[in-house]
């Protein structure tokens, strides 16, 4: 909303005193009430050196097409009075005789420009002849501005229009405070903090016969649409331009003058915060209008032109033939549109369900100023003053003669709530020690009234153009602001209890750390996927989908980390990083017939560049970081995953996730050259294993003995089950167990290889003696070669 | 026999001196000091000797023996760290020309600032909660004083998810909802935090993403009143920027909390920044955790992690964090 300072002077009897000559502090005291000041703008200061000069001569410019020299009188402003003084102009259209703005040697325009004397052409020009725009004074580039009336030749500019020096605050109203999407709602709100009064002085409306319920009707078929149906008839309309003054508040406030009736609609719901509409009465037969929810593939030519196919939640205003001619709330129709023609108007103002207006806007995707104010809830009871705001100043600008009356409908409307408000209950949230005095002080200036009270008590009324407020908290809202948050004063309070992390949250920095350590980098790709995404990747494409999902890309929730870090890869890759090294802890979105669909964390990562032994390494590597005893890993082929180079991951017997080698199809349809190792891990399991630290084992203080021993063994026995197989057969001497190679050969044949490993054998208690050794060695021979069918080398 | 020793412990004594390597000294000290050596012999001699005699030649054996260990001993420590030395400048390396290759991952600003912020709060006594991404349309909305239609629902930008009826289940657009679910899990005094991803349909630009991350905070106590909540996020800003700044609380607007209020920072320029949208948790959401507005009040607070981590690192452009460039990973 933005607002003059000088239409909020019009309703606080003597202005805002000092104030007013510091828009800082008057836009700190805005803000410091909730209404926060954007932006400040000084109006009709930024004209210094711009004067009324008047034409003398109009002369072609000897070289050049597009400039003519023009002779003006600056009747002394610029040069001796009666004296030609020399511009050089690019516009033609004015004449010997027309009164314009010129633009002084030093004069600094709105834009910033400074004015020089220059040489165009060979020509000097002594100033500049200024065209609206170039004065900040709307759109009309045309030409230079040619001043109306009979201004005083050397007069400065701002007094020849009777332009004051003005405020403009750029103000950003929260969506609970309708009221202040209005001059009167920003005024009353300021007068009040700084203790001003505030009026709205009655309107007196001189009407004449017949009465306006004659001429007019209204009839309010669903009136959950439709809490109050005003309007008036207003007649012998003189249609023209808006005056200066007008159309400048309106430029200001960021409306585009029309004409005189479409102005003093804008300049009302600007001024009051009440919507307004003019019917051409003269095209709405009978003048009669209904109020009623639109029918299913009913359409509306609306104001822009366009044509509108309603709906059933749409509200409509029709004609007494009950076609629709308006869109309640939202936008005019085109078919009763006032023009240059019109002398007579129905000039409505209603109070539309909030609820309705928002659907319909948002349907149709049409945003007005009166739709933004109707969802936001405007007051049922001010639609009277809006009325007869109109109708004044249709009397006063065009000449009008208004029906006396007011054409009212009554549909369902709330009555504005009364509230109990307990001063024990006022200074506890605030933290104050105020009285009840003090507190009445702070609400009947922005008009909630006391119905009654008692010595601790109060029962207010909320005013009608507060829809927010309905709750004691509400009232105490009230009471803060005009008394002063910053009066509250701080304090900070004392938890009984102690701050700590929780075991998730501590094993997820644990985790970070770990995968850290490997080497690798923390991404956060986004969850969302196109729809091919999982598929491409090789895992089931049953994804949660999104129902309004901005862009198709983006349309699909991840069950897997695997699609987002394979595109962080392959991005990485195409910027000459080819061997990026990746994790993300993150959650991955599975579908469920719960409540809510299943969220797991996991941790994945992937490397560009290695193979599936590398992602083994990182898989031991984050097992050792985090004391996971007892990781075990099952060849098995795994969706998305290179098919003979896979492993599901167990820990203490069950799945806790995948590693090997992403599947080289997948890698082809993510553009990622080379091979990926990839481990993706449940982060719940890990949590458990980290909430319950290891048991120290006593290291022994007796000399231990190596021994190697190498096996031919069966594919597929994996290696790892002949490593548990000599930790079992040796429990209590044996205390490690390495692989150290493997080999194969035509000797041993393709089904199986050598898997060589090396023991240290050690005793708690004792040192081993050479007999312990050789007997150990044979059981524990024995027993892989039981186990695994397998022979000693 | 006594000038003999002399003499010859003299000589021995310069063949120590004039020893080049170790090997030398090794023979030298074998020839002078072992068994056939002129110390030996001259004790075997000594027995020779009248009784009277014995005590001099004695000493002077002595002498002559102790004369020569010192000097090999001395003459050795030269020629060992002479070797060393030699060895050393062998061994020679040019640290400069050591390959850097660090394998060491970098925790992403986010996680960072997310993490720090977790601590600052642990600090001041806080606990963590945290909530699913996925919520209902009710703890994200109605719950929080949403109810359907009401206009600050449109100013959200929902991602719903196809999920239950249609419009029930959405991506949390904020971490409110885990103010609800804390109430409901857990009864007063409450003092929580809950850092969190959120969602918003929006085109991603150099301020906007579709997933951001939030931090929401709750407290709820006895007579909990305007004065603590800013008071707490005074105590925060100055624990996390390490100073603290001249501050305003101001009235805003939240359907969540009731009165509300913008707590900003007055920056180095005079101007105020926006540090946390915050107020007193409104009754009707304190009944919606099951809390007796009369019997307890509480306040909330809440601010974007994301816009901290791009101040902290002076990052310009929102989209490089979300970016994944190992490049732009490994700064930090």
């Amino acid at each position: 909303m933005r607002v003059l300072l000088s239409w909020m002077r019009e309703f606080v009897p003597g202005g805002f005193g000092e104030l007013e000559e510091q828009p800082e502090a008057m836009a700190e005291t805005l803000t410091n009430l909730g209404l926060v000041v954007e932006g400040v703008e000084e109006i009709g200061n930024s004209w210094d050196g711009i004067v009324v000069a008047k034409v003398l001569e109009l002369r072609p410019h000897p070289e050049a097409d597009k400039i003519q020299l023009v002779d003006v009188d600056t009747g002394g402003a610029a040069s001796p009075a009666g004296e030609p003084l020399q511009i050089c102009c690019g516009a033609f259209n004015m004449a010997v005789g027309d009164l314009v703005p010129l633009a002084t040697l030093g004069a600094v325009m709105p834009d910033g420009l400074e004015i020089a004397r220059r040489k165009l052409r060979g020509e000097w020009s002594n100033g500049m002849l200024c065209s609206a725009i170039e004065l900040g004074e709307g759109e009309d580039a045309d030409g230079i501005m040619v001043l109306a009336g009979s201004p005083e030749v050397g007069q400065p500019l701002a007094d020849a229009l009777g332009i004051e020096s003005d405020v403009l605050f750029d103000i950003d109203v929260e969506g609970n405070r309708p009221d202040a999407l209005s001059v009167v709602g920003i005024a009353r709100d300021l007068a009040a903090k700084l203790g001003l009064p505030f009026v709205l002085a009655p309107i007196e409306v001189p009407s004449s016969a017949p009465d306006a319920n004659t001429l007019a009707s209204v009839e309010i078929v669903d009136q959950v649409l439709c809490q109050r149906f005003g309007a008036r008839v207003v007649s012998n309309i003189q249609m023209g331009q808006s005056p200066t003054w007008m159309q400048r508040r309106l430029i200001a406030s960021g409306q585009r003058p029309i004409n005189a009736v479409v102005d003093i609609s804008n300049y009302v719901m600007l001024e009051l915060g009440q919507p307004n509409h003019t019917y051409d009465l003269s095209l709405v037969p009978d003048g009669a209008l209904r109020v009623r929810m639109a029918k299913d593939g009913e359409t509306l030519t609306t104001l822009d032109d366009l044509e509108r196919k309603l709906a059933s939640a749409d509200g409509v205003v029709c004609n007494g033939a009950d076609t629709p001619i308006g869109l309640a709330g939202v936008m005019g129709g085109a078919a009763t549109e006032i023009d240059d023609s019109t002398t007579s108007v129905l000039v409505e103002a209603a109070v539309w369900d909030r609820l309705t207006i928002a659907k319909s806007s948002r349907r149709l995707g049409l945003r007005s100023e009166a739709s933004t104010r109707f969802e936001r809830g405007v007051d049922p009871y001010g639609i009277e003053r809006a009325l007869d705001r109109f109708c004044q100043l249709a009397i006063e600008l065009c000449g009008a003669t208004v029906s006396a009356g007011r054409v009212l409908a009554d549909g369902g409307v709330k009555p504005a709530p009364k509230v109990d408000v307990r001063l024990a209950a006022v200074n506890r949230l605030l933290n104050t020690e105020l009285s009840l005095d003090q507190v009445v002080g702070y609400l009947e200036p922005i008009g909630f009234e006391t119905l009654s009270r008692t010595s601790t008590d109060l029962v207010v009324q909320v005013p009608s153009w507060r829809p927010d407020s309905s709750i004691e908290a509400d009232i105490i809202e009230e009471v803060g602001r005009h008394h002063g948050y910053e009066k509250s004063g701080r304090r900070v309070p004392a938890p009984s209890q102690t701050g700590q992390l929780s075991p998730t949250q501590r094993a997820r920095r644990r985790v970070r750390r770990a995968y850290m350590a490997a080497g690798f980098s923390e991404a956060l790709p986004l969850p969302f996927l196109a729809p091919g995404d999982l598929a491409a990747a090789g895992l089931d494409e049953h994804g949660i989908s999104l129902a309004n999902p901005l862009v198709a890309e983006e349309s699909v929730l991840r069950t897997s980390l695997l699609p987002g870090l394979l595109k962080a890869l392959a991005y990485n890759q195409s910027h000459r990083v080819a061997r990026a090294k990746l994790f993300e802890l993150g959650h991955v979105y599975l579908p469920s017939d719960a409540e809510l669909p299943v969220e797991e964390e996991w941790i994945g990562a992937a490397a560009a560049g290695v193979d599936a032994a590398a992602a083994v390494q990182l898989l031991y590597q984050v097992g050792e970081a985090l004391n996971l005893v007892g990781l075990k890993i099952v060849n098995k082929a795994i969706p998305g995953l290179h098919p003979t180079r896979a492993a599901e991951v167990q820990f203490r017997g069950r799945p806790l996730g995948q590693v090997g080698e992403v599947d080289p199809g997948v890698l082809d349809a993510y553009s990622i050259e080379g091979r990926v190792g990839w481990v993706q891990l449940m982060l719940a399991p890990m949590v458990q294993a980290l909430q319950s630290p290891p048991k120290m084992k006593a290291v022994s203080k007796y000399p231990s003995s190596d021994l190697d021993l190498a096996f031919i063994v069966a594919n597929k026995v994996p290696a790892t089950d002949v490593v548990n197989t000599l930790m079992k057969a040796g429990a209590g001497l044996v205390r490690s167990v390495e692989l150290f190679d493997v080999f194969r050969n035509d000797a041993i044949g393709s089904s199986s290889r050598s898997l060589a490993y090396r023991l240290r054998l050690q005793a708690i208690d004792r040192t081993l003696t050479d007999d312990e050794v050789t007997s150990a060695r044979l059981g524990l021979v024995a027993a892989v070669e039981k186990a695994h069918s397998a022979t000693l080398r | 026999m006594i000038q003999t020793l002399t003499s010859e412990a003299a000589e021995a004594v310069a063949a120590a001196e004039a020893a080049q390597t170790v090997d030398e000294l090794d023979q030298l000290e074998r020839k002078a000091l072992g068994k056939r050596g002129f110390v030996a012999a001259a004790k075997k001699a000594i027995g020779a000797l009248p009784p009277e005699e014995r005590k001099g030649v004695g000493r002077a054996i002595n002498g002559a023996k102790a004369s020569v260990e010192d000097a090999i001993a001395l003459r050795r420590t030269t020629l060992a760290s002479a070797q060393r030395a030699l060895q050393l400048e062998a061994e020679r390396m040019d640290l400069t020309e050591v390959p850097i290759r660090p394998e060491v991952g970098h925790g992403h600003i986010i996680t960072q600032t997310w993490e720090e912020l977790e601590d600052v709060f642990v600090g001041m006594g806080f606990r963590i909660a945290e909530g699913p991404h996925i919520e209902t349309d009710w703890h994200n909305f109605d719950a929080l004083n949403i109810p359907p239609g009401h206009p600050a629902r449109d100013g959200f930008d929902t991602i719903y998810v196809n999920h239950g009826q249609p419009g029930s289940t959405l991506l949390r657009t904020h971490t409110s909802p885990v103010q609800i679910r804390t109430m409901l899990d857990q009864e007063p005094p409450i003092y929580i935090v809950a850092p969190g991803r959120v969602f918003r349909r929006d085109t991603a630009d150099s301020t906007h993403m579709p997933v951001f991350h939030q931090l929401e905070g709750l407290v709820i106590d006895r007579n909990i009143t305007l004065a603590d909540l800013a008071g707490t996020i005074d105590a925060f800003v100055t624990a996390y920027f390490g100073k603290s700044f001249p501050s305003r609380l101001r009235p805003n607007y939240f359907p969540f909390t009731e009165p509300s209020a913008e707590y900003d920072l007055r920056q180095a320029d005079g101007s105020w920044m926006e540090m946390a949208g915050c107020g007193m948790v409104h009754p009707n959401v304190l009944r919606a955790g099951g809390i007796d507005p009369d019997e307890w009040s509480g306040f909330a607070f809440g601010f974007g992690i994301d816009r901290l981590a791009k101040m902290k690192y002076g990052v310009e452009d929102l989209r490089d964090m979300f970016a994944n460039d190992v490049r732009f990973l490994s700064q930090f």
